[in-house]
């Protein structure tokens, strides 16, 4: 790993002067992802800016709301009465998601600013339509993913919060990797009483996507079977050692049925 | 350089670390507690488990500038003053939990926080479960399993 000086803010101007004063200084939640970039020497921060002393952890549900501080960690998540009474299949998603270790402090802020492909937690923001809060703004969920490693964060900017609308049903499944435990290919599905969305994580070289074809069909009918017809098609798919494109697109049918059904 | 001030089994030290030192190198290297041990590159083996404030965490990924003001325990920290084993290290003894004994830190020390966050008693299916994060090449698991099932209620009914 490269040195770096470390610094440890008390107040989010603090954390945000910093980072927007130093294009290479980089903001570190629960390192889960980070630390290991660091020591692949994958990237060479002049400072390090822990988020950790700013506050930002904490559930509140509220007016059909649930909003969960961007340091909140997996654990914190899963374990949370409050969420698994308003959405427990966002609880059950934070319980999966790699070990226990991992889950004490890894953070819903840092997996949504990394934007992993095969992450967990982008599904549910984008299946909820969840509002991602910053230290300058809210961005819907529709506007923030913009393909793999990619979201609509400016340089510096920091996620606050994130607020999920509570929906009539829902449920996360995850077809794993044995090793890494990240999803091959992961579905959250999502009943409002505006219709469904379902957003496919793991599966696409775009990142995770809303599935039109699924929506429409369980808009209509919300219910295992009606995902009987939906195809995916395997072009944009991710092929890798663990899983071909052709693989990853019949899984996508096959994981979100089993979602529906678990809903 | 910057300081670092933490409890690591129950003895506060003051130690000159770099930003980039691991609080698994700062264990190993600066306290020669070399219990705890490393065994990826990728935070997926669970060989260097320790508690933070009283939960697992992996200490190859995590700052020692992140450990400050902190209370550590290591596998060193689990016996008593006298020698006396720790319930979850008899167990391992007594069912043959172990090997080579490389993983072993890790797993107890896992064990230890899956234990005590289950205060109404573990299903095998949830202390496999609960091993995700810890990789063991020799043993097959089996007697980890039954390691911990016995200790679990050693451990609550002290
Ligand atoms: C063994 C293992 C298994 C895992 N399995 C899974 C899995 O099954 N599913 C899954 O989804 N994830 C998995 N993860 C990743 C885990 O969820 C991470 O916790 C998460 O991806 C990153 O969160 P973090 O808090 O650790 O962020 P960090 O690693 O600290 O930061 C990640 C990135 O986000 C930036 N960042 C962090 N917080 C903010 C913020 N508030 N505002 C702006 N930028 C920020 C950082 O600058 C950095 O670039 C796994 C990790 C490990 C080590
Ligand atoms: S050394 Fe493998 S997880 Fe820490
Ligand atoms: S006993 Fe050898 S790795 Fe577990």
């Amino acid at each position: 790993m490269y040195d770096f000086t470390y610094q440890k803010p008390a107040s989010l101007a603090d954390a945000a002067s910093i980072l927007s004063g130093d294009a290479d200084a980089k903001a570190l939640a629960g390192g889960m992802t980070y630390i290991p970039v660091l020591k692949q020497r994958l990237a060479k921060p002049s400072a390090i800016v822990d988020l950790s002393g700013l506050g930002l952890s904490g559930i509140t549900v509220a007016g059909g709301t649930v909003t969960i501080g961007a340091m909140t960690t997996h654990g914190t998540v899963a374990n949370s009465a409050e969420v698994k009474a308003a959405i427990p299949a966002l609880a059950a998603l934070a319980g999966g998601i790699g070990d226990e270790a991992v889950r004490h402090r890894g953070t819903i802020g840092g997996s949504l600013a990394n934007n992993d492909p095969a992450a967990c937690y982008p599904s549910a923001v984008l299946a909820l339509g969840a509002t991602i809060t910053t230290n300058k703004r809210a961005i819907a969920a529709d506007d923030y993913f913009q393909g793999m490693f990619t979201t609509a964060l400016e340089e510096g900017e920091i996620i606050t919060s994130v607020s999920f609308p509570v929906p009539e049903r829902a449920a996360y499944e995850k077809f794993r990797n044995p090793a890494s435990r990240y999803a091959i290919v992961g579905v959250f599905v999502a009943k409002f009483a505006t219709g469904a969305r379902v957003a496919v994580t793991g599966a696409s070289q775009s990142g995770v996507f809303r599935h039109a074809g699924m929506e429409a069909a369980l808009s209509a009918n919300f219910s295992p079977d009606a995902t009987a017809g939906v195809t995916t098609e395997a072009d944009n798919m991710n092929g890798d050692i663990h899983a071909s494109a052709e693989y990853r697109a019949h899984l996508v049918g096959v994981v979100t049925k089993r979602a529906v059904a678990k809903a | 350089m910057p300081q670092v001030t933490l409890t690591v089994n129950g003895k506060q030290h003051t130690v000159e670390v770099e930003g980039r030192t691991l609080l698994v190198e700062l264990l190993r290297e600066k306290l020669g507690l070399t219990g705890t041990h490393v065994g990826c590159d990728t935070s997926q083996c669970g060989a260097c488990v320790v508690h933070v404030d009283g939960v697992s965490a992996k200490s190859c990924t995590m700052l020692a500038v992140q450990a400050n003001g902190t209370s550590v325990t290591t596998i060193e920290g689990l016996a008593a003053a006298d020698g006396t084993l720790h319930p979850m290290q008899e167990m391992f003894r007594e069912h043959h939990a172990l090997q080579c004994g490389f993983c072993t830190p890790g797993m107890v020390m896992s064990a230890i926080d899956l234990v005590n966050s289950n205060p109404a008693g573990l299903t095998e299916k949830e202390i496999r479960e609960g091993l995700e994060g810890n990789l063991c090449r020799c043993t097959g698991y089996h007697n980890i399993v039954k390691a911990i099932a016995a200790a679990a209620p050693l451990m609550h009914a002290k």
